[in-house]
Formats: structure tokens, C-alpha cells, sequence
């Protein structure tokens, strides 16, 4: 059973999302996401400043089994990336909610927050 | 649900990630297919391999059988136990199957491929006609591939009473004791036994092994072990539309003495003598991303080709493939790397052996 934090918001691509307390959200993958993908070995992230559209492919990991797109869940603009990541991608594995966040985010709209899964909804999707 | 060997409450015990593979319930990984693999080539890891079907050839006309059946020659053979690796081959020269055939005491053994199980025994009881022998499956035996540079030393302190009979048997070498088969083969490219073990002694053997440290290991890790050691897969690298000439299986077509009519040998005297136009290499990505079985290579002024399997290598921190290009091909190409392409090195495989890169 993989572990779905209650605390958090989801995409049914298995993207996590958290909000701060400065209205700014924080991306990863899940936990079912990472198991399902096995040993991450790169990873590669979108650039900082760039504007996205929700559901846009915008960052991939690749495991030794298969190459994966990473989409955004949300519209907004990329305001931070882990670089960390790119050194370290079996962080992916390891801390998937934690150390292995891929990217944050300034919303356009914070509104859009609603339509986001929460951890009962994702749970569902996962069985 | 699939078919299950005799380990596989072991695997779920031990959290194995359980998928299907050719009708078996088999362990994908059993949390990290990395360090899996890098268990093998630094120590010692244990592979179920129970799912192969192992198929004893005996009768009086066993050898000749076996000329006919197979592209390489049995009478190679020359000592009890030693092996040989071979293409079961159609008509058309196309591979229905690679197998490893034991000569023992006045019959052989095989072990087949368990997803061309069902085809590769219809071929081989089609092609008894005219012949004296008789085939007989021998699921009722379990198979344990231990395999890295500590392998050996475990399994002869788990089974002292073959510490002899391991010791005298020579790379590619199989010999029985009190109903267990000992063979020095594998499919890692490092030094190892594949252990043939009746069904009801095998989870107290398993369960030896991970007490004395070998790490069990999963398909995955076996797919990334095979590939760096450049060893083919059966449905990826060739099948019955690759003729072995194509497939880096040359080696295996033993066309002495020539009037040894094997099945397929027309086509691929034709093929010879037309010229193959595809041979098959290694490819080495330097930079990053992961190469995949399916995606196209260009060699500039050349022509096309196509990997037959990729993967990230956990022994050279790259990726790595195998694929099937114009016999013309040099020393580099492109890949198309989801839309990029991509230069890459083309080598002679394998990749590993032995823990050690070999280009």
C-alpha cells in the first residue's frame, strides 16, 4: 500500500501538490508514482521564469524501466526547481515528498486549487 | 493470476514486486533493481529461474536428433556435462528459440525459453518423426542462477557434498548429483552456477542462500545484467523474422561439417551468399536519458536501424543498448531519443564481463 499524505493535493498523472503558507505550491511525484516506475536515473526539470499551461508536459523522469512525463498540475509560472535532483535522482525513490520535490510554482489563478484531488480521491485512482 | 514456482512465497515474503512474465508470477525487484544488480557484480546474487522449462532428450538417435534441430552441432560435445548455446531455427532461418543443451551420459538436456514454451515443444515433437528418441519435461525441478564473483564460494558452503563436483566443472559445464544439477552457465556475464533442485528442496535451499548473504534478484536486474554482458533476449533481440546472421548469433551457426543438414541451413547458406545487410552492436549514450528497445538509429550517409534493447546501465552509470543497424555502420550513429536525435558510440559487445568494461 503506497503512502498518500493527508495533508496534500493531487493530479490523477500522480503529481502531489502543496500549498505553502505564501500561497506558492510545491510538486513531486507520488509515492505509488515512484514505486511503479522503480529506480529513478535521471531526471530532468523545466526551466525557471517559464509560464505553464495545467496538464502540460513540462519535465520527465526516466527509471531504468521507462521514461515518464512530468505534467504541470496547475497553470502558473515556475518560480524554483530542485537541482538537487539531477545529481541525486534516486532521491526520487527514497523521499518522494520530501527531499525529491521537482519543482514550485506561483499560481495564475488560485481558484484552480479546487479542481485538485484530495488523498481519499487519489487513493481511489491508485487501487 | 499466473503460474507460480515452488519460491513464491519467498518472494512475497520478501517483498518482491510481483509481475507477469510470460504467464508467471515472477519478482520484478524486490525494492531496488540497482542494487540488485550491483550485488552481482560485486558479490553474489540468487535469481529464480524455475519458470524455464527443461526438457531431457534420450533414445538412440538423441545426437543425430539434435544435428538436425539445432544450428549449432551437439558432436561438439566432446566431454559429459559440457553445454553448448544454440538457435532452434525454422526453415526460414528465422530463431523460434535459444536454448543451452547439456550433453550428459547418452542423452542431452535442454532448457528452453518458458514464454515459447507451448511453440518450442510443438517444434521439437514435430521434428521426432524418423527419429528414436523421446522427449520428457522436467517441471518437477526448481532452478536457482547464483551468480557473481562470491557465488561459487557460497553455494559450496551451503551444499559441502558438491564442493568436489563444483570445483572440477569447467565454464559452461553441467553435471547431476543425488537428483540436483550443478551448471557453471548464467546470463550476467559474470562467473556462477545455474542450479537445477527438485521442487521440495528448493525454498530450504533459497533459504540458505539469503542467510549466507546472496542477494535474491529480480527480472530487472537480470535484464540489466544480460545486456551489459551483451546477451540476447529472446523476442526483443530476435525472433522468428531475425535470422541469427543478423542477431550477433553467427558464432552459434556451426556450418561444419557441411553436410550436416540442419533446420534452416538452406536459408542461411542463401542469405550468406547474398550478403546480410543488418549486423547487431552495442550502443553507448554519454550524455544523459535512456536508450529503448523500438527506437530508431540513423547512421549518416548509411541508412537506418533500430535498438532491440536499451536500458541505464548501473555498472557504467550510462545508458546502454543493443540494436540491429547496417552492416555498414562505423564506430558512430544517432539515436532518436523521444524526438532528439542523439550521437551515440557503436561498439563491439559486450559491454561487461566479468565486471569489468570491455570496450
Amino acid at each position: 500500500m503506497s503512502n498518500i499524505p493527508a495533508d496534500l493535493k493531487y493530479v490523477a498523472s500522480h503529481e502531489w501538490i502543496r500549498v505553502e503558507a505564501d500561497g506558492t505550491v510545491t510538486i513531486g511525484i507520488t509515492d505509488f508514482a515512484q514505486d511503479q516506475l522503480g529506480d529513478v536515473v535521471f531526471v530532468e526539470l523545466p526551466e525557471v521564469g517559464s509560464d505553464v499551461a495545467a496538464e502540460q508536459d513540462i519535465a520527465v523522469v526516466e527509471s531504468v524501466k521507462a521514461a515518464s512525463d512530468i505534467y504541470a498540475p496547475i497553470a502558473g509560472k515556475i518560480i524554483a526547481i530542485n537541482e538537487e535532483l539531477i545529481d541525486a535522482p534516486e532521491k526520487v525513490n527514497e523521499d518522494p515528498y520530501g527531499d525529491a520535490w521537482f519543482f514550485k510554482m506561483e499560481l495564475a489563478d488560485a481558484s484552480d486549487l479546487d479542481a485538485l484531488l484530495d488523498a481519499d480521491a487519489y487513493a481511489a485512482i491508485c487501487e | 493470476m499466473g503460474k507460480q514456482t515452488a519460491l513464491y512465497a519467498k518472494h512475497t515474503e520478501a517483498q518482491g514486486k510481483i509481475v507477469d512474465f510470460g504467464g508467471w508470477d515472477m519478482p520484478i525487484h524486490y525494492g531496488s533493481q540497482i542494487k540488485e544488480h550491483n550485488a552481482v557484480r560485486e558479490a553474489a546474487g540468487m535469481f529464480d529461474v524455475s519458470h524455464m522449462t527443461i526438457v531431457d532428450v534420450r533414445g538412440p538417435d538423441a545426437k543425430a536428433y539434435l544435428q538436425r534441430l539445432l544450428a549449432n552441432d551437439v558432436d561438439k560435445l566432446k566431454e559429459t556435462g559440457k553445454a553448448l548455446y544454440s538457435g532452434m531455427l525454422n526453415t526460414d532461418g528465422g530463431v523460434i528459440d535459444d536454448l543451452i543443451v547439456y550433453r550428459m551420459e547418452g542423452w542431452f538436456r535442454t532448457v528452453v525459453n518458458c514464454a515459447t514454451r507451448e511453440k518450442d515443444l510443438e517444434w521439437m515433437t514435430a521434428h521426432t518423426k524418423g527419429f528414436d528418441i523421446s522427449l520428457t519435461e522436467r517441471p518437477e525441478l526448481a532452478m536457482v542462477a547464483v551468480q557473481g564473483p562470491e557465488a561459487i564460494g557460497m553455494v559450496k558452503k551451503i551444499r559441502p557434498e558438491a564442493a568436489d563436483l563444483i570445483d572440477g566443472l569447467k565454464v559452461f559445464q553441467g553435471l547431476p548429483q543425488h537428483g540436483w544439477f550443478y551448471a557453471r552457465t548464467g546470463y550476467t556475464g559474470e562467473d556462477g552456477l545455474e542450479i537445477m533442485v527438485p521442487q521440495e528442496e528448493v525454498v530450504q535451499f533459497w533459504t540458505q542462500l539469503i542467510e549466507a548473504g546472496v542477494q535474491p534478484c529480480g527480472l530487472g536486474a537480470r535484464d540489466t545484467l544480460r545486456l551489459e554482458a551483451g546477451m540476447n533476449l529472446y523476442g526483443n533481440d530476435m525472433d522468428e523474422s531475425i535470422s541469427p546472421l543478423q542477431a550477433g548469433m553467427g558464432w552459434t551457426i556451426a556450418w561444419e561439417p557441411a553436410d550436416r543438414d540442419f533446420i534452416g541451413r538452406e536459408a542461411l547458406e542463401a542469405q550468406k551468399a547474398d550478403g546480410v545487410a543488418m549486423k547487431q552492436v552495442g550502443l553507448v549514450l554519454d550524455g544523459r536519458g535512456v536508450m529503448r528497445s523500438h527506437q530508431k538509429v540513423v547512421v549518416e550517409g548509411v541508412g537506418e536501424g533500430e535498438i532491440t534493447s536499451g536500458t541505464f546501465s548501473p555498472s557504467l552509470q550510462c545508458s546502454i543498448a543493443m540494436a540491429r543497424v547496417p552492416a555498414a555502420t562505423g564506430d558512430t550513429a544517432q539515436v532518436d531519443l523521444r524526438g532528439k536525435l542523439t550521437d551515440v558510440k557503436v561498439i563491439k559487445l559486450p559491454f561487461v564481463r566479468n565486471g569489468k568494461k570491455m570496450f
